[in-house]
């Protein structure tokens, strides 16, 4: 009997269209080979570009467009379904094979109540009658934990979370009892604290309906909790295939081991230190609003160390950097930097002041003008803060790019010629070129592979030793946290809800929210899932 | 990428069509007012397209015709273009009552027909050159700071335009160093198209009398000197209406292709 799911020598082909050549052809997927048995789970990891969704896609014999599945074999249920008719790859998807996708709000169509959607896939199939349908809906609702199932169908896709609403779309990929379903980052999207729920959820419902599944994500931690075999990929290409107990305890190849260990920076926390930056009973509002985004946030930020501010999305973590650069007026408070109160409005900061507050962006793309070279980028703040011209301002740059470890070649290339850890390290630099005392870091390298952000951390932290320059690091990734802070701010709701030492914040006793947070940042172990699970359940029966 | 032969054709007519401004005293076989024939003569080896309602060479009046009416119209646009482009950056980086201001006057203006104004204000003002390119080229503005307005609300959001912000940068290094050179793309596209518009306006106005005055010849003027000869059966009215099709289309497959280049630039997919 073979497996369910048999993909053999696959290779993937598409045509690339780089201005001012041309076009060529590029090759995706090469030569990759996988099975999966009915009832497990494969995963599939690898950083952006690495061919993982193309490869899952190709599961259903889809290629997003211009995509052409060239080479192999794709076996499902013991026949190639590579080049099969228009007609029979319809009756086939989303009857055998099913797709939850990253983002469930674009997925969902807004005009239409969830259970709706949710079935329509088992009607047009015509797998089950109406009635029928909608009973499997309520008891996979009730299945994947979602509130009320028997009422949970009638809303719209805007009137639930996101969390719930990615639980909604893995309902309707179950609903039509298919073999195979391809979840393509489902948690990816969702907060820390959701995405633990929504996991454990997955896990159960694919235990339960003994469906065979590939999941597909870029964090091992994730995918540990899930998976039972694991198929890391790097450019396209096959680097490690293994079940997952050997991939996360003896990875054999040097680029798996690098996965595995990511995020293990130890950084010792600094002692106490007179204060650059602080923050006192801050409170502010968007303007024409009435609800307050910060309310009394109070914090320190001693000289030369980290403050990381973590919370999850719609905590105020960016809005409170806003407040410290002057781009939201705060509507209450005081904030003094470097021994003198700060201007609440940025145009009456003295040119000093601004000098030496710099920021860093979550995008670097858009934080770089794409019509200026590096040099031009950089050099700017010499320019403008020190009147450096010419030669000697280009001597600078050069010098502030081998400090970021880029070295010689990059300075009249423009942002469009680098790659995502490359822009982020020139923004560091542009920074750097002030001479700050502070600089605010905003959620810098969540947009990053694990890989090149555990490289821009290590970046951080030996330039903070050098130069001895603050950071406010605003995050919502604990290990990231865990790694580079001194202090920690825990913020929920637009107030600080635990502040203080690294060790401190993370020793227990917990408040509530600090403890949720913290126990729900996957760690990269088997078993991790259940026991946190396990654990919660134990405190909830407490109560 | 390859040129497309549409664009190709444009730009070899609106080379020839400048080439023929530009040298219009070296290339014309005979001078602008000189009466060289009859009345309303058909093509022949000496008069190649005829002569007009008195006599004079067609060819010669296109030539000279095709400077006025080019310089008219490039002057005309290039006003529009930085007064519009201007005060659309202007009102999208202030935001706030600036923007209020300038956004309403233009709505104001926009309401009013142009051709409608532009005749009541050329009416009262004297008629010359200078009167006429800054009229044309103030109501052509108000299109022009509609998109440059537009193209920068766009771009004042960047992350890159706080990050100069942050750093103190002054209201002109935001507005030429930040957002023109990435706004340039959309507007040198649109300029095509505004200086076709530019042309089918002086050319209306000069129809209606109100544009450009003898001894000054444009097209729009030359199809009103020979309107009459249409109802004999007489070429020479078509041969500056032509004259201005010609132009039109022959811009406008060149702004085409480049409008088609800037959106791939942004990720369309323009072939």
């Amino acid at each position: 009997m073979p497996d369910l799911l048999e993909i053999r020598n696959l290779r993937i082909e598409a045509t690339a269209y780089p201005p001012g050549e041309p076009p060529k052809d590029v090759v995706l997927v090469d030569d990759v080979s996988v099975s999966v048995a009915k009832g497990k789970v494969l995963g599939l990891i690898g950083e952006s570009g690495a061919g993982k969704s193309t490869i899952g896609l190709s599961a259903m014999a889809y290629g997003r467009g211009g995509v052409r599945l060239t080479g192999g074999e794709i076996l499902l249920n013991g026949r190639d379904i590579r080049g099969l008719s228009a007609a029979k790859l319809r009756a086939l998807r989303g009857r055998e094979v099913t797709y939850v996708a990253q983002s469930a709000a674009a997925a969902f169509n807004p005009a239409k109540r969830l259970m709706e959607q949710v079935i329509e896939t088992s009607l047009s199939h015509g797998l089950m009658g109406r009635a029928e349908a909608e009973a499997r809906a309520i008891m996979l609702f009730g299945k994947l934990g979602l509130p009320s199932p028997e009422t949970f169908g009638s809303r719209y896709p805007h009137q639930v979370s996101g969390g719930q609403l990615q639980r909604a779309m893995t309902a309707m990929a179950l609903c039509p009892k298919p073999d195979l379903v391809i979840f393509d980052e489902p948690t990816t999207a969702l907060d820390v604290t959701t995405q633990i729920d929504v996991l454990a959820a997955i896990k159960e419902a694919i235990h339960d309906t003994g469906v065979a599944a590939l999941y597909i994500t870029h964090d091992l931690a994730v995918v540990a909790q899930v998976a039972d075999d694991i198929l890391v990929l790097r450019h396209g290409k096959k680097v490690e295939y293994g079940p997952v107990r050997q991939i996360i305890t003896d990875p054999h190849e040097a680029y798996t081991r690098a996965l595995v260990s990511v995020r293990s920076i130890d950084h010792e926390e600094k002692a106490e230190a007179p204060a650059v930056l602080s923050v006192q009973n801050v409170t502010a509002r968007y303007p024409g609003t009435t609800f307050d985004v910060l309310k009394n946030v109070s914090v320190d930020l001693p000289a030369g160390q980290t403050l990381a501010v973590v919370g999850e999305s719609g905590s105020g973590k960016s809005t409170l950097a806003r407040a410290i650069t002057g781009l939201l007026p705060p509507a209450q408070g005081r904030i003094t930097f470097a021994g003198r109160e700060l201007s609440r409005d940025l145009k009456a900061r003295s040119r000093d002041d601004l000098r030496e507050l710099q920021m860093i962006y979550q995008m670097a793309d858009v934080a770089m003008n794409p019509r200026q070279t590096v040099g031009t980028i950089i050099g700017r703040p010499l320019e403008f803060y020190f009147g450096m011209t010419g030669e000697a301002k280009r001597q600078r740059v050069q010098e502030l790019l081998d400090q970021i470890e880029m070295g010689k070649g990059y300075i009249d290339r423009y942002p469009a010629e680098l790659s995502g850890g490359q822009k982020q390290r020139v923004c560091i630099a542009r920074a750097l070129a002030a001479k700050p005392k502070l600089i605010i870091c905003d959620e810098v390298t969540s947009a990053l592979d694990p890989l090149v952000a555990d490289g821009i951390l290590k970046l951080l932290l030996n330039l903070q030793a050098q130069e001895h320059v603050a950071y406010l690091f605003i995050t919502h990734d604990l290990a990231t946290v865990k790694a580079i802070a001194d202090k920690i701010a825990v913020m929920y709701r637009g107030q600080v809800v635990r502040y203080g030492s690294k060790t401190d914040v993370l020793t227990p006793p917990f408040d509530d929210y600090t403890d949720l947070l913290l126990s729900s940042v996957p760690e990269m172990r088997l078993g991790w899932l259940e026991e946190v699970l396990a654990h919660r359940k134990m405190e909830s029966a407490g109560n | 990428m390859r040129m497309p032969l549409s664009a190709l054709i444009g730009l070899i007519l609106t080379g020839g069509f400048v080439f023929c401004a530009l040298f219009a005293q070296v290339i014309a076989p005979y001078p602008l007012e000189a009466i060289t024939g009859g009345v309303w003569e058909g093509p022949s080896s000496t008069h190649l397209l005829g002569t007009d309602t008195i006599g004079r060479d067609i060819l010669s009046r296109l030539i000279y015709g095709g400077q006025i009416t080019i310089f008219v119209a490039l002057a005309s646009s290039i006003i529009a273009f930085g007064l519009g482009s201007f005060l659309g950056f202007l009102a999208a980086v202030r935001g706030g009552w600036i923007d209020q201001g300038l956004s309403r006057i233009v709505d104001l203006m926009m309401a009013i027909p142009s051709l409608i104004v532009a005749l009541v204000v050329l009416s009262v003002l004297p008629l010359n050159l200078t009167v006429l390119i800054l009229v044309i080229g103030i109501l052509d503005a108000t299109r022009v700071f509609r998109l440059a307005r537009a193209v920068a609300m766009d771009i004042a959001v960047m992350d890159y335009v706080e990050a100069a912000r942050l750093r103190g940068e002054g209201q002109s290094w935001i507005i030429f160093r930040e957002i023109l050179p990435n706004a340039l793309s959309p507007l040198v596209a649109e300029f095509g198209l505004r200086f076709i518009f530019a042309v089918l306006f002086i050319s209306t106005l000069s129809f209606l009398g109100l544009g450009i005055q003898p001894p000054l010849a444009d097209w729009g003027g030359m199809v009103r000197e020979n309107k009459d000869g249409l109802i004999y059966g007489k070429s020479a009215a078509l041969m500056p209406a032509l004259a201005i099709a010609l132009l039109a289309i022959s811009v406008n497959l060149v702004a085409d292709w480049i409008l088609s280049r800037t959106t791939s630039l942004k990720g369309g997919r323009g072939a």
